[in-house]
Parts: structure tokens; C-alpha cells; sequence
């Protein structure tokens, strides 16, 4: 069980259509002189929640943005839906630590702005019903007219959410998407977002560095190393669904974290 | 009485109720201190005439002055020869701070959204910016004459430098989070600008523009006095010459409530485009 697999691993998760992958992904900043990605081979199956896990600096975000269209690799392939990733598509949805929402916008003018970007002021407002929909599916019902200024960081959040969903993305890329929040607020938040997950079956990627947050919401997770930044480990969570935050306290849970936190200082100390 | 109710029972005492205390100086109504402060002010104005600590020529009394107000205000109200001056300088300050909202706001997108702008346009404004600004005025007259043109030239010239920051600062006050958000909704160039990069700057733009509003009142004035023409400067500049100084005085507080008549506008305008920001609508709140 506790395979010290250095190389590469091979992934596991749960049966179902491949979505996205990643083949040998490796990035080298030249000017820098910094490799920040090596080999990364990475399948995302349709309907699963994986979560990739390291410390500050090892490339996760590299690899998100990479993920995203937002930079090129230097080498291996990066495909969503068989179709090679060469720029921002409408299928990623993406979201970041921050809300990033727009102070001159309301709740819902944030959410229906990628389809404003992408397909003009008019079908922005023909995408109003569904934003409505979108932001009752969050919680937010009632909230659709006011300033981001009156919402609070969670809510903030949600409605960040739902401006990933406008799009009907075939793939959540999250960017450490709740650390900013108060651990209350944070853990909550993990269960709307896995929620909302099962809900529309979505594929989703997380980035994060935080252990419990990365077990609790994901079927698989992935130990990146040091730079250069590699999968060291895949952990199969196999905890029932839906999770819920009691499963915190019980032992199976506890050995999974351990595994990860044990193989993370591993690599820390390389 | 057991021990809870001798902690809690009975009315509140002065001995066992703790309060902030506020110093008697800090509980004095704003409106109120600025009275008081302003009838100070005039106090050790009038002990100076009095005592003649300084010249009663170059140093007129408050009350001289108040009168000579009055005067002055019914030669404004009456559209007296003062009118026409004032109306001459604010023709000058309105087309100075249209020309150089506009020319400033083209050279804050060429320097804060084009690289070229920045690499190679930048160095030239800094440096021209360092300059005395003013000391450009005979240019101006020799170039524009005695007319007005040359007061717009001046005006504009020295007011256009805070928008151009003003404008370039907002350019870039759009986070990186920001920018890749755009750049994942597959935006141009011209859509991040429009959507996000402009309104996102609108703070730092009008910040610009108010410092322009008042520079640009300073600029007219002093392409009058260096270049003649028949502007509320030009009758600043004949009162000192003659000592009239409670003239002088006098004049200048009508001056500036042309700059402040400036401000305001600009704040209220500010106020409607740029609602949701927080600070500036507190600070507006605070102005008026």
C-alpha cells in the first residue's frame, strides 16, 4: 500500500471517460533558469475530484496554468476532450483565491461576464436566467442585484463559482480557491463546493496545500515533489461519498493524511 | 447579600461604570471648530494691523478687507468690468482642463498600455515634468500672443502632467489575479482594456483630475500675470501694483472659488462613475 513510488505512478482513479491529459508536461523558465515541472503525466476522469498537493513553490500553480491555456509547456501534451490545450478555452473554468470580482458589477453582471467577453453584451443577457439559476445553486438567491462590496468572502466566493459554471465548463481548474477564507468559512465552503461537484458531475482539479482540505473533497491525490515538480504519490481516497466534515475525526482518514503529510516531509527534507 | 449580587446587584455607581473618556477640545462639533479656529485666525490678523507689526500698507485690516469684498461681489453680481474678467479667466481654465484631460488621458494609455509608451515616452514626460513648468510662459506668449490662447497653452501644460499619471496608474492598478481572469475568458486586448483595465483605474484617473483642476486655475493665473490680457489675473496684478492689497486679498478668495468650483464638479462627477469605490466615496461624503 505505502509504495514509495519515486517514478511515475500510475494514475487510479475512479473508472470513467478520460477528460482531461496530461502526457510528460515538463516547464523550464530559461530566463530564469528555474525547472519548475517534470514529466508530469496526469488523467482527469469524468465526474471525479482529484487534487494535486505539494508545498509553496514545487509548480502547482505552474502546472494549473498550464492546465488552464494560460502558458505553454515545454514539452509533452496537454489535451482536453482529445483536443490538444493551445490557449483559454471556453470549456476551462478556473478559479483563484481570490474572488476577483468586479466592484462596478453586481453579483450577477460578475457571473454572466465570460459569456460578455466571450459572445457579446447580448447573449450576456440572455445568459441571466441561468446565472439566476446558478447563483440559487450556491445560496445566493435573493443576492443577484447587490455589490460585491455587501457580500462577505464566502460569498464572494460563490459567486466566483458561478461565474466558473456560466461557461458549462468541461473542467474546474481551483487555484487554492478557499484559502483566503477563515477555516470555518473554508470548510463549509469545501462542502458546497463538493456539493455542487456531485451535483453537475463535474471533473475537477484542486491545487492546494492543504492536506485535510485535499482528502476530504478528493477520489484521488497527488503528491508533487520539490522543484522540479513531480508526482511522487498518488493516494487513492476511497472514503464513501457524500463526505461530510465529521469524517475528519475517524481513523481511515487520519492514516490517509498521515500517508500524505509523511511522504510530503519526505520530500521536504531531499 | 451573597457575593454575585454584591458584583452585579443594584444601580450602576460612577465608581463601578467605566467609560472612555473623551477630551473636552475632541467633543467640539466639527462646524463648530472650524468657526472657532477661522475667528482665531482673524484675532492675531487684526492684533498684526493693529499693533502694526506689519505695515498697514502691505497689510490691511480684516474689516478693510470684508468691505472690499462686499464691493467686489456687487461688481460681480452687477456684471461689472470684474465679471467679464473673471468670465475671461474661466473660459481659460475650462478649455485648459479640457485640453489637458484629453491630451493627458492619450498620453496615459500610450504610456501605460503600449510598451513602447513606457520604454521609450515615459523618460521624455518625467523629464519634462521636472521642469518649472511655468517658466514656459514667455514661449507661450511669443508663440500665442497676448490673447487667451496663450493662458490655455500654460493652463493646459502644467495641468496635463497629473492626468497622464493619473490615467497611467490606473492602467496598471489591475491585479494579476485580475488579468488572468480576463486572460482565461480568452479577452483582447481591447476587452481588458474597456472592461477591466479602465474601469478598474477610474480612481487613480480622477485623483489625477483633481489635481489637475487646481493646477489648472494656477496656470491661467500666471500665464496672466506674465502675459498681460485682461483676465481676473491681470487685475490681481494691477491692485498689487498700486498697494491696494485688501484688493488683492479679495480677489484671490474669488479666485479660488473657481478652482473649488472645479474640484466639486470633478468630485461629483467621480461620484457617479466611480460609486463602488469605497474610499472615494467616503472622501466625497466627507467634501461636501
Amino acid at each position: 500500500m505505502t509504495e514509495t513510488a519515486v517514478k511515475t505512478v500510475e494514475p487510479a482513479g475512479p473508472s470513467g471517460r478520460p477528460v482531461y491529459e496530461l502526457h510528460g508536461v515538463s516547464k523550464t523558465f530559461a530566463r530564469r533558469n528555474v525547472h519548475a515541472l517534470d514529466r508530469i503525466d496526469l488523467t482527469l476522469a469524468e465526474g471525479s475530484f482529484t487534487a494535486v498537493i505539494g508545498s509553496s513553490g514545487c509548480g502547482k500553480s505552474t502546472l494549473l496554468k498550464i492546465m488552464a491555456g494560460l502558458m505553454p509547456p515545454s514539452d509533452g501534451g496537454v489535451y482536453l476532450s482529445g483536443r490538444p490545450v493551445m490557449g483559454p478555452r471556453r470549456d476551462i473554468g478556473m478559479m483563484f483565491q481570490q474572488a476577483t470580482l468586479f466592484p462596478w458589477r453586481t453579483a450577477i453582471e460578475n457571473v454572466v461576464l465570460p459569456i460578455e467577453v466571450r459572445d457579446g453584451r447580448q447573449a450576456a443577457a440572455a445568459a441571466h436566467e441561468q446565472a439566476y439559476e446558478l447563483l440559487d445553486l450556491v445560496g445566493l438567491k435573493g443576492f443577484e442585484l447587490v455589490y460585491p462590496s455587501e457580500l462577505s468572502g464566502g460569498m464572494a466566493q460563490r459567486v466566483a463559482i458561478c461565474r466558473m459554471l456560466i461557461t458549462e465548463p468541461t473542467v474546474l481548474l481551483l487555484d487554492e480557491p478557499f484559502s483566503a477564507l477563515d477555516e470555518l468559512t473554508r470548510d463549509f465552503m469545501n462542502m458546497e463546493l463538493q456539493r455542487i461537484c456531485m451535483q453537475r458531475n463535474a471533473t475537477a482539479l484542486l491545487v492546494t496545500h492543504s492536506i485535510a482540505e485535499a482528502v476530504i473533497l478528493s477520489d484521488l491525490v497527488y503528491v508533487m515533489s520539490q522543484r522540479p515538480g513531480r508526482f511522487v504519490e498518488a493516494v487513492e481516497i476511497d472514503l464513501p461519498r457524500p463526505r461530510s466534515l465529521e469524517m475528519m475525526s475517524n481513523p481511515q482518514f487520519g492514516a490517509l493524511v498521515n500517508r500524505i503529510r509523511s511522504q510530503l516531509d519526505k520530500e521536504a527534507f531531499l | 447579600m451573597s457575593h454575585p449580587e454584591a458584583m452585579t446587584g443594584g444601580a450602576a455607581s460612577p465608581t463601578t461604570v467605566w467609560r472612555e473618556e473623551v477630551s473636552l477640545i475632541d467633543r467640539i462639533p466639527r462646524s463648530l471648530a472650524m468657526i472657532l479656529l477661522m475667528i482665531g485666525f482673524l484675532l492675531v490678523w487684526q492684533a498684526a494691523h493693529s499693533f502694526e507689526l506689519i505695515s498697514k500698507i502691505i497689510l490691511p485690516s480684516p474689516w478693510e478687507t470684508a468691505v472690499d469684498i462686499v464691493f467686489v461681489g456687487q461688481n460681480l453680481l452687477t456684471g461689472g468690468y470684474m465679471l467679464s474678467a473673471l468670465w475671461i479667466t474661466t473660459l481659460e481654465v475650462a478649455e485648459g482642463f479640457l485640453i489637458a484631460v484629453l491630451i493627458g488621458f492619450l498620453f496615459g494609455l500610450l504610456v501605460g498600455e503600449t510598451a513602447f509608451g513606457e520604454r521609450a515616452v515615459m523618460p521624455y514626460l518625467v523629464a519634462i515634468n521636472a521642469m518649472p513648468k511655468v517658466a514656459f510662459a514667455p514661449l507661450f506668449v511669443s508663440w500665442l500672443g497676448f490673447g487667451i490662447a496663450s493662458k490655455v497653452a500654460l493652463a493646459a501644460f502644467i495641468a496635463v502632467f497629473p492626468v497622464i499619471v493619473g490615467t497611467a496608474a490606473g492602467l496598471h492598478a489591475a491585479d494579476e489575479n485580475a488579468r488572468m481572469l480576463f486572460r482565461t475568458m480568452g479577452s483582447s486586448r481591447w476587452q481588458t482594456l474597456v472592461k477591466l483595465k479602465l474601469p478598474i483605474g477610474m480612481p487613480h484617473f480622477f485623483s489625477g483630475l483633481k489635481n489637475a483642476a487646481v493646477l489648472v486655475v494656477v496656470g491661467a493665473v500666471v500665464g496672466e500675470f506674465l502675459g498681460g490680457g485682461k483676465g481676473f489675473g491681470e487685475l490681481i496684478r494691477v491692485a498689487a501694483s498700486q498697494l491696494n492689497t485688501p484688493r488683492v486679498f479679495c480677489l484671490i478668495i474669488y479666485l479660488s472659488f473657481l478652482g473649488l468650483g472645479l474640484y466639486w464638479l470633478v468630485t461629483f462627477i467621480q461620484r457617479r462613475f466611480v460609486f463602488w469605490h469605497r474610499e472615494t466615496v467616503l472622501q466625497t461624503e466627507f467634501g461636501t
